[in-house]
């Protein structure tokens, strides 16, 4: 099918070891800002961002990759959103690592998608939504693939470029899923202490994969929680600490995309977005979108103002009565 | 001919009336969930769902049907959320007995294209959105039922991208393939319901849906249709399915 997609870093575990063992694995403060904590994302990173969908996207640090301009990079998400739409309108990505990209079925097929992969301004690498989570798995283990049975005679197979291997034991043909080792991780999560130990609730997605594959792990938590509440339920922790390069304290990180049990989606602004979509071009549209809600608020919380209280509130009462 | 029921309708009650009870169904968002939800209501108590998302065993709440596999809605009273990989690792072990799939197109042999339409994957004439699990369902789950209206369109010889493998080229290609199990087995239409041939896995018409014929299928159809010994009729869906159906969805966001 063309395009020789896999390029060695992205599976080799060797080298992806060895990053890891250069870097410090502190238990100390990890606290900071989103300009600091974005400005560890370089020019042609490998970026995973973590949720799915409009799931617990991390959406405030995302905004601050996008204002601090980066370029080339590559977005690897399980299914991808809104936030891969301003990601391409932006001109920040060259390729999407994805399964799905589009923001739900009453929205119709993502037209910025379109736009820019029809036209081969972006490349969209697609792989399964099993086999994505597989390569951060792989990555994880700190293994070059693991074998399964996803994607095996299929199209999907050359287009990111996947090998087979023959099963030592029985001589069947497995799926030999390549690890994928992000340069980067951007997380939002529910509650951590200062140190970056991490807690989720709902949907845990591949969060915890994500945080074991990347070289560095960028988070934004909804509630700072101290260092007794971690050790009171350790058991609910599911990124350690020493993972974790910066965290960022960002109430609302993922709006207008839901937390779960905190707020819901906000599917009105996904309406307004897409009308203006359709009637004005995806260019054109994402272009004042970026102008509006990225480029001019320069704090997370005048970009919330642009939202509303009142708005963030009824967000709120819809996750309560849904998760009660 | 008009109808006292939509398409949406049609292809929900006749996907729920497959499942069996003490099963479990892969259902993602729309019409499928909305088959299996049924199912669970009328004959199949004991059925449990699981959504992509990372949901096992949810309550659909009616009048609040999730928008996407992976958001609140979808797991209203779930019993689990175990994560996206290890849910897909349920149907890998080979827990999933069904799974629900529709498509931009689909061929001769069961297989979906879910990605691009067009000869280039790199140059695509239409990008659409790509596999989500769709891959993985086709792949890993004992039986895959798609539902989908029933377009010439649709209906094509071979698809532009195999997006999801059912019995790829026929024969034993999908054994060759590395997936000796799993595999379409229903193909349920507007217009009728369709099955494969165990040798060639070639599609077969099996049965007309009421006041249907068999000219009406083939002029709908991009490729020739093999047809069972005795192709039956469907029965009608009933006021009882259609009043439970129509609880479920009242504002009609799925149902048409």
């Amino acid at each position: 099918m063309g395009d020789p997609a896999l390029r060695g870093a992205e599976w080799d575990f060797v080298g992806a070891r060895r990053r890891l063992e250069a870097k410090p694995k502190s238990a100390g403060e990890k606290l900071t800002s989103l300009d600091d904590a974005a400005a560890r994302v370089v020019d042609g990173d490998r970026v995973a961002v973590g949720g799915c969908l409009f799931s617990r996207t991390p959406l405030a640090l995302v905004r601050e990759v996008l204002r601090a301009r980066r370029r080339a990079l590559t977005l690897v998400r399980n299914l991808t959103c809104t936030e891969g739409e301003l990601m391409m309108g932006a001109g920040a990505v060259e390729r999407v690592m994805t399964a799905w990209m589009s923001i739900g079925l009453p929205w119709g097929v993502s037209k910025v998608m379109r736009h820019y992969v029809e036209s081969g301004a972006v490349a969209l690498e697609e792989w399964s939504h099993l086999a994505l989570g597989l390569r951060f798995r792989a990555a994880a283990m700190g293994v070059p693939f693991v074998p399964a049975l996803t994607m095996l005679g299929s199209d999907l197979v050359a287009v990111g470029g996947m090998k087979t291997v023959a099963d030592p034991y029985s001589g069947e043909t497995l799926a030999a899923v390549p690890a994928l080792f992000p340069d980067v991780a951007l997380l939002h999560v529910h509650r951590a202490d200062r140190f970056g130990n991490c807690q989720i609730d709902g949907y845990p997605h591949m969060d915890a994969d994500i945080a074991r594959a990347a070289a560095t792990v960028l988070v934004t938590t909804e509630e700072l929680m101290t260092d007794d509440e971690t050790r009171r339920h350790p058991d609910r922790t599911v990124i350690p600490g020493f993972l974790v390069d910066a965290l960022v304290h960002v109430p609302f990180g993922a709006f207008p995309h839901e937390c779960y049990g905190l707020y819901e989606a906000d599917f009105d602004h996904f309406g307004d977005y897409t009308s203006s979509i359709d009637a004005r071009g995806p260019e054109a549209a994402v272009a004042d979108y970026l102008a509006r809600y990225v480029y001019a608020p320069s704090a997370w919380d005048d970009y919330l103002d642009l939202f509303g209280g009142e708005r963030l509130a009824k967000q709120q009462n819809q996750a309560r009565e849904l998760t009660q | 001919m008009t109808q006292p029921f939509t398409s949406a309708e049609l292809l929900a009650i006749m996907g729920s009336r497959v499942l069996r009870d003490d099963t479990t169904v892969f259902a993602g968002v729309g019409v499928p969930l909305l088959a299996a939800a049924l199912a669970q209501q009328r004959h199949a108590p004991n059925l449990t769902m699981v959504i992509e998302g990372g949901i096992i065993g949810p309550r659909i709440k009616p009048g609040r049907l999730p928008i996407s596999t992976n958001e609140m809605r979808a797991a209203h009273r779930a019993q689990m959320l175990p994560g996206i990989t290890d849910t897909f690792l349920f149907a890998q072990r080979g827990f999933l007995d069904y799974g629900f799939m529709g498509g931009a197109q689909i061929d001769q042999y069961g297989n979906v294209n879910t990605s691009v339409l067009g000869t280039d994957y790199w140059k695509p004439k239409v990008r659409l959105p790509g596999t989500g699990g769709a891959n993985d369902i086709a792949s890993l789950c004992k039986e895959v039922i798609i539902l989908t209206a029933h377009e010439k369109r649709r209906f094509v010889p071979r698809v532009d991208f195999v997006t999801s493998p059912a019995w790829l080229d026929g024969g034993d290609a999908r054994r060759r393939a590395g997936l000796p199990f799993g595999g379409v087995s229903r193909v349920v239409t507007t217009l009728g319901v369709f099955g494969f041939d165990p040798q060639t896995r070639r599609m077969r018409l099996d049965a007309l849906h009421p006041g249907v014929s068999r000219e009406q299928v083939r002029e709908h159809t991009g490729f020739p249709l093999l047809e069972a010994p005795s192709v039956a009729v469907t029965e009608p869906p009933s006021a009882d399915e259609l009043a439970m159906l129509r609880t479920l969805d009242p504002e009609r966001r799925f149902l048409g």
